[in-house]
């Protein structure tokens, strides 16, 4: 209940029909479960709504009773009311008991399928979706968005039943006992409903700022956290903490306009209810004067009175949380409507028995419109052959790689791998001919094993120490306690880059493929180690078709071919000796290296 | 707990006032269904319209003051609580950003965020709830059972029999329920920590077509969570529907023994309804009860959780300048035999390795004068940054002395230690801010010395590109500028305030040859009074400084300039080699 408070958005959703019949879809899978309960909770409301008639007729008798004096109480008619009293109400427990434990199954099991279908939608995504978006957003709909959608529906959906069913159930028992007494505290229903569209229309924005302003504060406090050892280098701890203490200040503000306004609610809706039991006293008086009621119709009127006025106070409640679930649902469908990775042509063919004979032809790409980042760029990799790819720091080398993987479309131009258009391939079997190191090293939380393994399913144990050895990583990885089956932290927090280097180094070894990309596959590792890995790299080169991007040049001199890239445009190609004969760009760069 | 009752403390009268009201609001609350009862019994009966117009306007102004009371306290509360609030957090946040490095790692940075975020609102609520929720539920229970005692003791007899069973009930759900919701919650992050891999993983799980394995893995999660979820949520609906069952068996037994005392003459039929209405309110009560128990033990872990931080006493002492070592020698900057190892202090938890950390650095000794330069070299993991970290102070030494001008770093005031430093690390923050704001750093530095520090840190030509230049607002952790980009306004940070010693700690990683080369060549030229300690990964970074420090594992395995080192120092002239390729 806290939780949800917390971060309830009280902000009106875009498309209230769209979501609702997403949200509508999910449960009909399990249509007939929640037709199931719909019926047993009416039926349960039913129950509940007969007790307060044979409790105010139980009083009647022992009024009437009461009235022709001691020891004349018909006591079994008495006993033959209350226990029928008891009997509905416990079956309504009963019933009520079973549907929330259903209800709460629902949703949880709604929201299990919501989770599913964004994790598929993501695999589904291009990979620049997740360059431009950030993981605490994705995740955040994921955990909190969906757990928020699922807690209305097991909660609200049965609230909502009930409310209704209560309300005009009562009303209706109402009229039955006694229509003047109903006139008589008619008066609260618009009094109730005006006053919570009122109460809503304060408070709602004030609720937003409210959650506007944690959002803030928070963020600027994960910010400062993270970044505390350079606040503390900086001798900035005061000026910081003032900073936050504005923020702080605003949060604790936004938070005390908001929740004491929303807290005149419940005292205000009670006070309406119980004027209404003062006029029901009043109008019950004269009416029992003019002999039109009795005392016991009076109680049980005022029974069924309670009855009806409670949901109508829950109600304003309920309408935000469905505002924020509405809210919250229509974060997770936006994120399953984005666009997803292009479809295989129809009339693509999966690459097997690649050679590794990869064509570049004058293409041009962009991230953005505005700015291209490579011109008409064109090479060629025979099979077997190393192209190496240098220049400066945002030169666009890394940007080759996203389009020979095909992470991005090339706007213009051709890509051809053996000979063929590679879009004539299904995508999966392009990428799966590709072995890659990235400079950004990825690992996930599972032994080492498995991390090495994670690329060829049903690896032996022999093949991947051998691959761990080739990688320079085996040594280490027999120090650890527990071996190959020492559990890496999420994102191997405990383990230094350069080693998760290593690592991802091994599984592209075992990983056996035509061709391999290395972007900077060894910037974090340091240069002894590098030598001794550059042979098991060099082995793994063999015969393959690699595309190796590095910084240090000592690292790119054997390839076969340099291409320089500078701007975008591929400013010259050749091996090293006839590059450094010609005194460039990259004779430049690489007498650099020793300024 | 404690530190809700502690920082509430600090409004004792407000608290009180709070709490006096809210109790005079509930007391009235409580009176209203005995005037009903009176007007039903009594007053309708004896058939004086007059007398019933009169209770009935009674009635209508008791209604209305009960409310302005209720929404009075409840304002009172919720001030009292946003002052806590504010006082917990400002407490919380200056603690941690003060905390050493060693206690910082101890708590970890997602629970010290986690800390900062839900458990202070937990806090909050909780403060809030003790001046409105905790008065109000027991004395409706307390009220509701001593008000009906007193209209008839016997037929109250019901609910306090019925009392502690539902109490009971409360108890035993909530103490099987909290842990079940705990394991709902490492659940959940089992399934959030693969979404997280995954999308930072994307391209690899896409490059090796991993998509089914990563569904399943997915699946299992995911599956294991729903299934805990509903084992918690299915616990946890036991206590409404029961209780709602208990009051309703109790209704019918306060109906049936309620009309045989009618029958014997003991009591009045109104007691009956006046009844059936108090034990409305004694549930409401229990029901509140219930939620109060379930909210506070939430906060109550929580309020520990921050007061964990807050009572952190400073692990690092000044030094009395007799207690502190003395330099044996008097150079700017001195390290005598210097160990350490991290994870000593503050508990260690975060090793994955099980045993005991190895040392960091072992015996590392070295010294420069002002004015000098020290670059540092050697493997990952090496212990590099490890100097800085004991030479800025966010360690502490196991053993030997850190000198900073003649003085040990112990005997320093902080502030007055690191305003000596400028310093990019290692994975550097760039703020969300402008990137003067960035530069300038809470500082007082003049625009043209500003502007000469983005120029030495090579980072004029992006900034001019910028349509805004140093008004340029960086995203959050600098997400909207490259690597590169970064590093080059880390390192004009470091530079803005013209500092006696700058530390550039692996700084230019994602600069190319040339422009790291002509940075280190700006800083040289425009900061000669400048104290340099620099640390990278390229022989040729480090090469033109004054004294080269050769890591590996901890220890020193080569001190001095880069000739003698090529002479003496084996794994350094290999590295150099390896690097400068053929033309050395």
């Amino acid at each position: 209940m806290v939780q949800r408070e917390r971060f309830a958005v009280k902000k009106k959703p875009k498309d209230t029909k769209g979501t609702l019949i997403r949200i509508a879809k999910y449960l009909s899978d399990y249509l007939w479960i929640v037709i199931l309960l719909v019926v047993l909770s009416f039926l349960s409301n039913l129950g509940n709504l007969m007790g307060p008639r044979f409790a105010g007729k139980a009083i009647g008798i022992a009024e009437e009773g009461f009235r022709k004096g001691v020891g004349m109480v018909d006591m079994d008619t008495v006993i033959h009311y209350a226990l029928l009293m008891a009997l509905f109400y416990v079956g309504s427990n009963i019933l009520n008991f079973l549907v929330r434990i259903w209800m709460t199954r629902v949703g949880r099991r709604v929201a299990r399928n919501m989770r599913r279908d964004v994790f598929h939608k993501l695999q589904r995504m291009p990979v620049s979706y997740f360059d431009r978006k950030q993981a605490g957003d994705i995740i955040s709909r994921v955990s909190y968005d969906v757990d928020v959608v699922s807690t209305s529906l097991s909660t609200d959906v049965i609230q909502i039943i009930v409310s209704s069913v209560t309300v005009v159930g009562s009303f209706v028992m109402m009229v039955v006992i006694s229509p003047p007494l109903v006139l008589c505290m008619l008066f609260t229903i618009p009094a109730s409903i005006f006053f919570t569209r009122y109460m809503a229309k304060k408070t709602r924005p004030l609720y937003a700022k409210r959650s506007a302003a944690y959002g803030s504060m928070n963020g600027f406090a994960e910010e400062m956290f993270t970044g505390q050892k350079t606040i503390l280098a900086y001798a900035n701890e005061d000026t910081i903490t003032e900073r936050f203490s504005a923020i702080n200040r605003e949060a604790a503000e936004s938070y005390r306009n908001a929740d004491s306004m929303g807290m005149r609610m419940g005292p205000t809706i009670g006070m309406i209810n119980n004027i209404g039991l003062a006029a029901i006293g009043m109008g019950g008086a004269v009416l029992y004067l003019l002999n039109i009621v009795g005392l016991g119709q009076i109680s049980s009127f005022v029974l069924y009175s309670r009855k009806f006025s409670g949901p109508i106070n829950e109600i304003s409640n309920i309408v935000n949380e469905i505002f924020s679930a509405l809210a919250a649902a229509e974060r997770v469908f936006q994120l399953l409507d984005e666009p997803e990775e292009t479809a295989d042509l129809p009339e693509a063919r999966p690459l097997a028995d690649c050679r590794g004979q990869v064509e570049v032809r004058d293409v041009s790409f962009g991230y953005t419109k505005e700015k291209t980042v490579l011109h008409d760029l064109s090479l060629e990799a025979k099979p077997g052959q190393t192209v190496a790819i240098v220049g400066h720091t945002g030169a666009g080398k890394t940007t080759i790689i996203n389009l020979l993987m095909r992470f991005y479309e090339v706007q213009q131009g051709q890509i051809l791998v053996d000979g063929k258009e590679y879009r004539q391939y299904t995508l999966d079997s392009l990428r799966r001919n590709y072995a890659m190191v990235l400079q950004d090293t990825w690992l996930f939380r599972g032994t080492i094993f498995d991390n090495i393994a994670y690329g060829k399913e049903n690896a032996s144990t022999e093949e991947v120490v051998a691959a761990a050895k080739a990688a320079r990583i085996h040594n280490y990885i027999m120090r650890l306690p527990q071996g190959y089956n020492t559990v890496i932290s999420e994102d191997g927090g405990n383990i230094s880059k350069g080693q998760k280097q290593l690592l991802t180094i091994a599984r592209a070894m075992l990983y056996n493929t035509n061709m391999l990309i290395l972007d900077e596959a060894t910037s974090n590792v340091d240069t002894n180690t590098e030598r001794q890995v550059q042979t098991a790299i060099r082995s793994l080169m063999q015969g393959k078709t690699s595309f190796v991007i590095a910084h240090r040049l000592s690292t790119v001199q054997n390839a076969d071919k340099i291409l320089v890239v500078d701007h975008g445009d591929v400013v010259e190609q050749g091996t090293h000796a006839e590059l450094m004969a010609q005194k460039g760009f990259y004779y430049r760069l690489y007498a650099s290296q020793f300024e | 707990m404690k530190l809700i009752f502690r920082y509430l403390g600090r409004y004792k009268k407000w608290v009180a006032l709070a709490i006096f009201v809210k109790l005079m609001a509930t007391l009235m609350e409580l009176s209203l269904p005995y005037i009903f009862e009176h007007i039903l019994d009594y007053v309708v009966p004896a058939g004086d319209l007059k007398m019933v117009l009169l209770w009935g306007l009674l009635m209508f102004a008791a209604a209305v003051l009960t409310r302005n009371t209720n929404v009075k306290a409840n304002a009172m509360a919720v001030n009292n609580a946003h002052r806590v609030s504010y006082d917990v957090r400002q407490e919380l946040f200056r603690k941690t950003v003060n905390l050493s490095g060693s206690q910082f790692d101890a708590f970890g940075l997602p629970s010290l965020i986690s800390r900062m975020t839900s458990d202070s609102y937990n806090v909050q609520s909780a403060a809030q709830q003790l001046q409105t929720l905790c008065v109000r539920a027991p004395i409706m229970l307390v009220g509701g059972v001593f008000v009906s005692m007193t209209m008839d003791a016997p037929l109250a007899m019901i609910m306090v029999v019925m009392l502690p069973l539902l109490l009971g009930i409360i108890l035993f759900v909530s103490s099987k329920g909290m842990p079940m919701f705990v394991t709902v919650q490492e659940k959940l992050d089992a399934v959030v920590r693969i979404m997280r891999e995954n999308i930072t993983g994307m391209r690899v799980v896409k490059a090796l077509s991993k998509s089914d394995f990563e569904k399943r893995r997915f699946a299992q999660a995911n599956e294991e969570m729903a299934d805990r979820d509903i084992a918690a949520a299915t616990v946890m609906a036991i206590p409404g529907p029961f209780m709602q069952l208990c009051l309703n068996m109790g209704l019918a037994l306060v109906v049936i023994i309620g009309a045989r005392r009618v029958n014997e003459g003991l009591m009045k039929p109104g007691v009956i309804l006046a009844f059936l209405t108090y034990f409305n309110m004694i549930t409401m009560g229990v029901m509140g009860v219930n939620r109060i128990f379930m909210s506070l033990s939430k906060a109550g872990a929580s309020a520990d959780r921050i007061d964990a931080v807050i009572r952190t006493s400073t692990d690092q002492k000044i030094l009395p300048p007799e207690e502190a070592l003395q330099p044996s020698g008097d150079e700017f900057i001195r390290f005598e035999h210097v160990d350490f190892s991290y994870g000593e202090s503050g508990g260690d938890s975060a090793g994955f390795l099980g045993e005991s950390r190895e040392k960091a650095l072992s015996d590392i000794s070295f010294a420069i004068r002002k004015g000098e330069s020290l670059g540092i070299i050697g493997p990952t993991g090496c212990g590099k940054t490890t100097i800085i970290n004991l030479l800025m102070r966010f360690y502490d030494a196991g053993a030997g002395g850190v000198f900073v001008d003649g003085r040990d770093v112990r005997s320093y005031d902080k502030d007055e230690l690191r305003r000596k430093f400028g310093a990019a690390f290692q994975n550097d923050m760039v703020f969300q801010d402008s990137l003067r704001e960035n530069i300038v750093f809470g500082r007082a530095v003049a625009e043209d010395r500003l502007r000469r520090a983005v120029e030495d840190a090579m980072a004029a030509e992006f900034v001019d590109s910028l349509p805004e230049g140093l008004d340029y607002e960086a995203a959050i952790k600098g997400a909207n500028l490259s690597g590169g980009q970064k590093q080059r306004i880390l390192v004009a940070r470091a530079l803005a305030a013209d500092p006696e010693i700058l530390v550039l700690d692996d700084s230019s990683s994602a600069l190319d040859y040339k422009t790291d080369a002509a940075m280190r060549r700006a800083i040289g030229e425009n900061h000669p009074e400048s104290t340099v300690i620099l640390i990278a990964q390229r022989v040729s970074s480090v090469m033109h400084m004054t004294k080269i420090l050769v890591l590996d594992d901890g220890k020193c395995i080569g001190y001095g300039t880069h000739e003698e080192l090529l002479e003496s120092c084996p794994a350094y002239r290999e590295t150099y080699e390896v690097q400068m390729g053929a033309i050395a």
